[in-house]
């Protein structure tokens, strides 16, 4: 079989793309934009529902809304980014043919088929259960079908990733270890593979529960492993939007990783602590004992917050090295300050990591802990908290690669870049924002996927307090905000992409690349030491200084919400 | 020379490290530990704790329990028009409350400081029983009795609301309970 090997370099950033490599992580970004559009219209809905002066939808199309709006954010736009992503860090940074591109298309329309029979599913009206789907309440057949066809596409694209890194092993693409990011991206996938073989063993059986085949669900069962592959997918984000992090780091600083070892180190501890975080769902559920709970909310030593917190120190950390490194050297955070705040690749990526650490990291470990989960579990705090980590977080990281995309990628320029400077700060304050004011409520009691608050008609309704309502009404008002922030995201990249000017560059030609073995690059020079940047004997004492920041708002809140359990009702 | 390029250093795990990482993960792991020690600290410590007395149960079984308790406590009904019960047993005893599509059945009439066994089930699919404004949140199983030991500190009229999304009546799903001195 021929094997396609013509490779383009790209002008602006010197990066080498392997044609079908890069025909596929254009039509999964695409797919990917798609997603974010209609999930972005159905946060509409919701947002607008959720603000009880405007209660915009009837309940049974808010619970439709809902549904469709966190599986195509959750599942379809990150999975399909997530993907495009595996193919940039495997065959682009590492200069390799893709494995097997036919059998990649064939994982892509795999998801593209799945993602469209579970929206069939939901928009059909008799399966609004959720991205949860808790059985013992049923969907549809075709809800399950959904899901599992789109698995088994992503499962595909990530063994083509595997064995992209084993074509570039052998065909000598790259000398010594993978970089940083596409070790990251390793991570993602490796964890992913776990997802979906726990997601099979979850929803096959449900499927066919919904079919006829199988009498009976545990409602326990299904939810302890139905959170094997739901909270394990998040930690496929997690790293996805960590090696993000770096390859912004890297592309717009020329940053370069801290050490090694540390960093690496921190993504195996992903790996080897993240999968089985179920538990943290499983808090305030009868039949599993306060043991099980306690190790596997934490395996005694939360070795996966220390992780991301260590990534929380090393990205900025490397960025400031970076900064000093050329000639920013002086006081505490120069390098902060000279950063290059109007490209939305940097803002996007800092506001990221700030968002995550700050809102999504300290809510995550507070509602993770066994028995604060009692005073949040199921309140509107819980979709507060994982709008910080997964739409600050990773949504706002895909959205500053994809400026850097668009031109080496789609090789178009960037349509309305003023534009394009604000939108980063505009969906992610927006959001910040959202997800702040809805902790706020769920800490006052607010249910989360609840349609009136108000229970008007009921017979027995409860009254929140007034600062409930007026948090609510906050939060809707900024997630307006942060939906014209998608919005712009949408109307940049969508119209770039169809509409930018397109970059020629004279005298273009694809590359064929030698059969066999490639050339192996050289080696650039080794720098040993960091020269004589950095004060009190730290290469980074700014982000030394922001990390302890850090560390006292994480045990302040921490305690705080401590102290606020010890005066609810004694239980035992 | 970047994270998105091979190490340069080709044994790059024998570099070492910079002390901003090393002093940092340090201070991490401890503050890691603590995270983890709270958990039990709080289990011999603390007040608040959420039982781990379970029992599989079938729901007629289960509605017949609590339709004892109703028949020996019931001091008056409440409601507009579906009358629920509003039963009030004795300090220490066992009290059952049923979780269904779209109520919880019966209200329950409890004694300030004293402390009751409330048994917590769902006849159908998953609920959540949380008590406002006090903010104790408990997931609820089909076929898990769940036996929690609560003692009221505060008298008053307190709701229970469903926070488990049951369904297209979900937000119908609430109740009172009530304290007295």
């Amino acid at each position: 079989m021929a094997v396609n090997r013509m490779f383009r370099t790209c002008p602006t950033s010197g990066l080498l793309f392997h044609e079908p490599a890069e025909k596929l992580m254009r039509w999964h970004a695409v797919a990917a934009v798609v997603s974010l559009l209609i999930g972005g219209i159905l946060a509409i809905g919701v947002v607008l529902t959720r603000w009880q002066a405007v209660h915009l939808l009837p309940p049974d199309m808010f619970y439709q809304v809902l549904t469709a709006h966190g599986i195509n954010m959750l599942i379809f736009w990150i999975i399909f980014f997530e993907m495009a992503l595996l193919f940039f860090a495997s065959s682009t940074l590492l200069k390799s043919r893709l494995a097997t591109p036919r059998i990649a298309w064939a994982g892509f329309w795999l998801m593209i088929v799945g993602a469209l029979v579970n929206n069939y599913a939901v928009f059909r009206g008799d399966s609004s259960v959720m991205f949860t789907s808790y059985a013992p309440m049923g969907a549809h057949p075709t809800f399950y079908l959904g899901l599992i066809l789109f698995a088994v596409g992503a499962l595909i694209s990530c063994f083509v990733f595997l064995g992209t890194l084993v074509i570039a092993k052998a065909e000598r693409t790259y000398r010594g270890s993978v970089p940083l990011v596409t070790f990251g991206a390793l991570t993602a996938a490796i964890i992913a593979v776990f997802t979906i073989a726990a997601g099979a063993i979850i929803l096959i059986p449900t499927f066919l529960w919904s079919v006829g085949l199988i009498e009976y669900m545990d409602s326990l069962m299904y939810k302890t492993v139905w959170w094997a592959f739901g909270h394990s997918s998040q930690q496929v984000n997690v790293s996805a939007h960590v090696a993000v992090w770096y390859a912004v780091a890297a592309i717009v600083f020329g940053a370069k990783p801290l050490s090694e070892k540390v960093s690496r180190g921190a993504f195996l501890l992903y790996i080897l602590f993240l999968q089985l975080a179920s538990a943290h769902h499983l808090l305030v559920d009868p039949g599993l004992t306060s043991n099980w709970k306690i190790f596997n909310t934490s395996y005694a030593m939360y070795l996966a917050v220390l992780a991301s917190m260590v990534h929380g120190l090393t990205v900025p950390g490397s960025i400031e090295v970076a900064q000093r490194e050329k000639g920013h050297n002086q006081g505490l955070f120069t390098w902060l300050r000279r950063a290059p705040w109007g490209n939305p690749v940097f803002s996007s990526m800092f506001i990221s990591l700030v968002g995550f650490g700050f809102l999504g990291g300290i809510s995550g470990v507070m509602m993770g802990t066994e028995q604060l989960n009692m005073i949040i579990h199921n309140t509107i705090y819980v979709p507060g908290h994982f709008h910080a980590t997964v739409v600050v977080g990773t949504t706002l990281a895909f959205m500053g690669l994809t400026y850097f995309l668009i031109p080496v990628l789609f090789r178009r320029e960037l349509m309305f870049p003023g534009m394009a400077k604000w939108q980063p700060y505009v969906f992610g304050l927006g959001m910040s924002a959202v997800a702040l004011f809805l902790m706020g409520a769920g800490t006052l009691g607010v249910p989360r996927r609840h349609w009136d608050i108000s229970f008007a008609g009921n017979a027995f309704p409860h009254e929140f307090p007034g600062a409930a309502w007026l948090m609510m009404a906050l939060a809707g008002i900024t997630g307006i905000i942060a939906i014209i922030g998608g919005g712009m995201y949408l109307l940049i990249t969508v119209g770039s992409v169809f509409f930018g000017k397109k970059i020629v560059t004279p005298g273009f030609q694809h590359v064929r690349a030698r059969d066999g073995v490639a050339r192996v690059p050289a080696m650039a020079p080794t720098i040993t030491s960091h020269g004589s940047i950095g004060a009190g004997g730290m290469v980074a004492p700014g982000t030394f200084v922001l990390a302890m920041v850090f560390l006292v708002a994480f045990v302040l809140y921490y305690f705080i919400n401590w102290k606020y359990l010890s005066t609810v009702w004694p239980l035992r | 020379m970047s994270a998105i390029l091979p190490p340069t250093e080709q044994v790059w795990w024998k570099q070492p490290l910079d002390r901003v990482e090393l002093l940092w993960i340090v201070i991490a792991l401890i503050w890691c530990l603590i995270l983890f020690f709270m958990m039990p600290y709080w289990h011999i410590y603390g007040q608040q704790n959420l039982s781990n007395e379970a029992y599989r149960s079938k729901p007629e079984d289960f509605a017949k329990k609590t339709e004892d308790m109703v028949a020996k406590y019931k001091v008056r009904e409440e409601g507009d028009a579906q009358k629920v019960p509003v039963v009030r047993p004795p300090a220490g005893s066992d009290v059952y409350l049923i979780a269904r599509l779209w109520s919880w059945y019966p209200i329950l009439e409890l004694e300030a400081g004293k402390s009751y066994r409330i048994h917590l089930m769902s006849m159908d699919w998953l609920h959540g029983f949380s008590l406002q404004p006090e903010n104790i949140n408990i997931e609820v199983h089909p076929g898990y009795e769940h036996v929690v030991t609560v003692t009221p500190t505060n008298p008053g009229t307190f709701s229970i609301i469903c926070n488990e999304y049951c369904g297209v009546n979900h937000h119908t799903m609430t109740s009172r309970l009530y304290v007295v001195k």
